[in-house]
């Protein structure tokens, strides 16, 4: 910047335009070394992967075999991906790629994996991971009802994990997006950036606040990421952002996710994708599979059969 | 000001701050249970309350550097006036966006563990730089007054001049130079900062590419013209009100900061313009609705009376009619006091409609609803908030030589 004022008579030192270029470089340099802080701090949050799960043999899990039932090609679905679950789990966690399919033409709109999951991760009011949309579709006499289950997505490329100030979200290698209770501030950056909704806010209500007693089972701590929260006295996740977890818990058991296991149309599949004789996989590959506002770029992980 | 004045300011401020101090003792021992928004909804007013504050602390900020580095003397009456404002509502600011936290005691969790790829992480990083800045320009800038209060103030002041003048006796002429000389660096510094910080606000919501109402490429520079229209606005009034009663400076003064926000409110008007009519020119699209619903849905008066009318329309007419101090001064005012409604109707809107329709009905419970109006207890806390800057305000006003030395203490009787 000083050398490029075209050199006249300098002017004498401690005059004013001696003391204002002086001010200036020294901000410029101020200013120079926070920017480059700056971008070395962004560009090494940019390469930087979150995550504190166990991964290679650490994360291998060696569950027995169903014994009693033998299970072949044309077995219940759920017995066959309970059976794919159970090879998907002896593998370590960066070669699984966990997959969820929801086919709306089984599905009845009963709603009992939006239940069976409030019960499961035993969720306050003001939170949901998996309501089911209903829509009614044409007009009388021509109507029909279309059911649209949706949990978290799971996306590929997560909106949701980014903006979090406090590395408290992120994806895991086996592809479910999850959340760290204990580091999050509940600031809801997350929440307003899934295009789906599919985040939600623990704001610490009870059911049965209001009434004369607080009923126990809204007290006992859920057990979701395999720890157990409790939520008595303002402790995680109450202020956090909550949201589907694929029932992480339960698949680390060897189980498979509740809305899969309480669906009564058999509408839900599960299972991982990076196992060609898996169900999920073989399904996802149909024309007629479609995610939703795969406009938005975010690689979502549910598939629906239309 | 009248003694009756006086007194109907302090039951009102007494009043404020009961009510708001209630307020803020149920937000820590009851959380969210009062509040309105949701899980839909997350964000509402003190999240509004947060960037317009922010806002007014970048605009009065940024007006103080201006008048540090370019302008005369006399006017930096108003500079320190502004910079002292810019800190107050900085912290009114945080205080604000604190108060919506889920856990409010991990907030220190932005500083040992922060993501610098979130908008939200840089926000708080350079609002911290910010006010450390802000905090030793006072320092710097009224040192030297300062280090005259141990001799010639009484009471608090001579304590305060003792304690905060990091000097024995009056500076000399060599280290009022050297003051002066680091002030002009740090505004210097500032100035970036506070255009990055306040311009990010609008960034944190516009990156947000699941949102269709924030994700515009405009809405850093809305929020950067924003901050600069109410913070400017608030100084004006505030300048009004306690400026030098000299007739040529009062209009100096005047001049100065009427035409800078009649110019800057003009600019506003320009972009909000762009804002609204590029998405609502051929009437479809997500945001049009949403944009209608501004408009024309159940809260138009918000926009059209509070906004268009009392923010825009009455104070261009003061600014452009009458070069008076209580016309400035008013202007000011009620373009600061109206900015909150450009705010709220950044923050709600965005947040009102999902892009899967149909889960307004796919749940039914109170906190998952696509419709917010804030609590009573939302604005309770607010009011402490208010409350608790404005007694910050008067503070500092009456306790730190805010008013440059040559005015004496006569300038302090407002
Ligand atoms: S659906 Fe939403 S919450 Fe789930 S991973 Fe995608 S963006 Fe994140
Ligand atoms: S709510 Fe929690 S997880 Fe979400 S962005 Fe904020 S701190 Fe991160």
């Amino acid at each position: 910047m000083s050398d490029s004022s075209p050199r006249v008579e300098e002017p004498p030192a401690g005059s004013p335009s001696v003391e204002n270029r002086r001010a200036f470089l020294k901000a410029a340099a101020l200013l120079g070394g926070a920017a480059t802080a700056g971008t070395a701090a962004l560009v090494d949050a940019k390469r930087t992967t979150i995550g504190n799960e166990p991964t290679g043999a650490a994360s291998v899990r060696d569950l027995p075999p169903l014994a009693s039932i033998s299970i072949e090609r044309r077995s219940d679905p759920l017995l066959c991906m309970q059976e794919a679950l159970r090879r998907a789990l002896a593998k370590p966690v960066e070669e699984r790629r966990w997959l969820m399919v929801i086919d709306t033409r089984k599905c009845v709109g009963c709603h009992a994996c939006t239940i069976a999951c409030v019960a499961e991760n035993r969720l306050p009011p003001g939170v949901v991971y998996r309501p089911v949309v209903t829509e009614e579709i044409g007009s009388f006499p021509n109507v029909a009802l279309r059911f649209t289950p949706r949990p978290c997505m799971h996306c590929d490329e997560p909106p949701c994990t980014p903006v979090c100030p406090v590395r408290a979200t992120w994806k895991r290698p086996d592809g479910i997006v999850v959340v760290d209770y204990y580091k999050c501030i509940g600031c809801g950056y997350c929440v307003t950036a899934c295009p789906y909704n599919a985040r939600t806010r623990d704001l610490g209500e009870h059911y049965t606040d209001g009434t004369p007693a607080l009923q126990p089972y809204e007290e006992r701590p859920s057990l979701e990421y395999g720890k157990l929260w409790d939520r008595r006295g303002h402790g995680s996740p109450v202020g956090n952002a909550r949201k589907c977890h694929f029932c992480l818990h339960r698949l680390e058991e060897g189980m498979l996710p509740e809305c899969v296991t309480s669906c009564i149309g058999r509408a839900t599949y599960f299972g991982d994708a990076a196992d060609p004789d898996n169900l999920v996989a073989e399904l996802a590959a149909r024309p007629n599979a479609r995610r939703l506002l795969e406009e938005k770029g975010t690689g979502p992980r549910v598939v629906y059969l239309v | 000001m009248r003694v009756h004045w006086r007194i109907l300011l302090w039951i009102a401020w007494l009043a404020a701050a009961v009510w708001g101090g209630f307020g803020f003792v149920e937000r820590l021992s009851g959380g969210h249970a009062a509040a309105n928004y949701g899980s839909y909804i997350v964000w509402g007013l003190w999240v509004s309350a947060y960037i317009y504050f922010v806002g007014i602390s970048a605009g009065s900020f940024l007006l103080s550097s201006l008048i540090y580095v370019f302008g005369e003397r006399r006017f930096e009456r108003v500079g320190r006036l502004a910079l002292f404002t810019a800190i107050i509502s900085l912290c009114m600011a945080l205080f604000s966006i604190w108060c919506d936290l889920g856990q409010m005691s991990r907030v220190h969790r932005i500083f040992t563990s922060p993501n610098f790829g979130s908008m939200m992480a840089w926000m708080v990083w350079l609002y911290s730089f910010y006010l450390l800045l802000m905090l030793i320009e006072l320092w710097l800038a009224t040192r030297a007054d300062l280090a005259r209060w141990q001799a010639s103030a009484r009471g608090a002041r001579r304590v305060i001049g003792r304690l905060l003048a990091c000097s024995r006796g009056p500076l000399d002429a060599r280290q009022e130079r050297r003051c002066r000389h680091w002030l002009k660096v740090l505004v210097l510094t500032g100035i970036p900062l506070a255009i990055a910080f306040s311009g990010g606000v609008g960034a944190l919501f516009s990156t947000l590419s699941a949102r269709a109402f924030w994700h515009t490429p405009l809405m850093p520079i809305l929020f950067l013209t924003g901050a600069l229209v109410s913070g400017v606005g608030l100084v004006a009034f505030l300048a009004a009100l306690f400026a030098p009663r000299r007739p040529a400076e009062q209009r100096d003064t005047v001049l100065l900061l009427g035409r800078a926000l009649l110019a800057l409110l003009i600019f506003d008007v320009i972009l909000e313009w762009a804002e609204f009519s590029v998405p609502m020119w051929y009437g479809v699209g997500p945001e049009y609705s949403l944009l209608m619903r501004v408009l024309f849905g159940e809260f138009w008066w918000v926009f059209w009376v509070l906004h268009v009318g009392l923010g825009c329309i009455v104070p261009i007419l003061l600014l452009a009619l009458r070069w008076r101090a209580w016309s400035v001064g008013l202007a000011g005012l009620l373009v600061a006091v109206t900015f909150m409604t450009v705010r709220l109707n950044i923050v709600i809107p965005g947040l009102l409609d999902p892009h899967f329709q149909g889960l307004q009905t796919a749940f039914t419970d109170h906190r998952l609803v696509f419709w917010y109006v804030p609590s009573l207890f939302e604005w309770q806390v607010t009011v402490f908030i208010v409350a608790l800057g404005a007694a910050l305000f008067y503070l500092g006003f009456r306790l730190l030589p805010l008013a440059p030395h040559d005015e004496g203490a006569a300038g302090c009787q407002a």
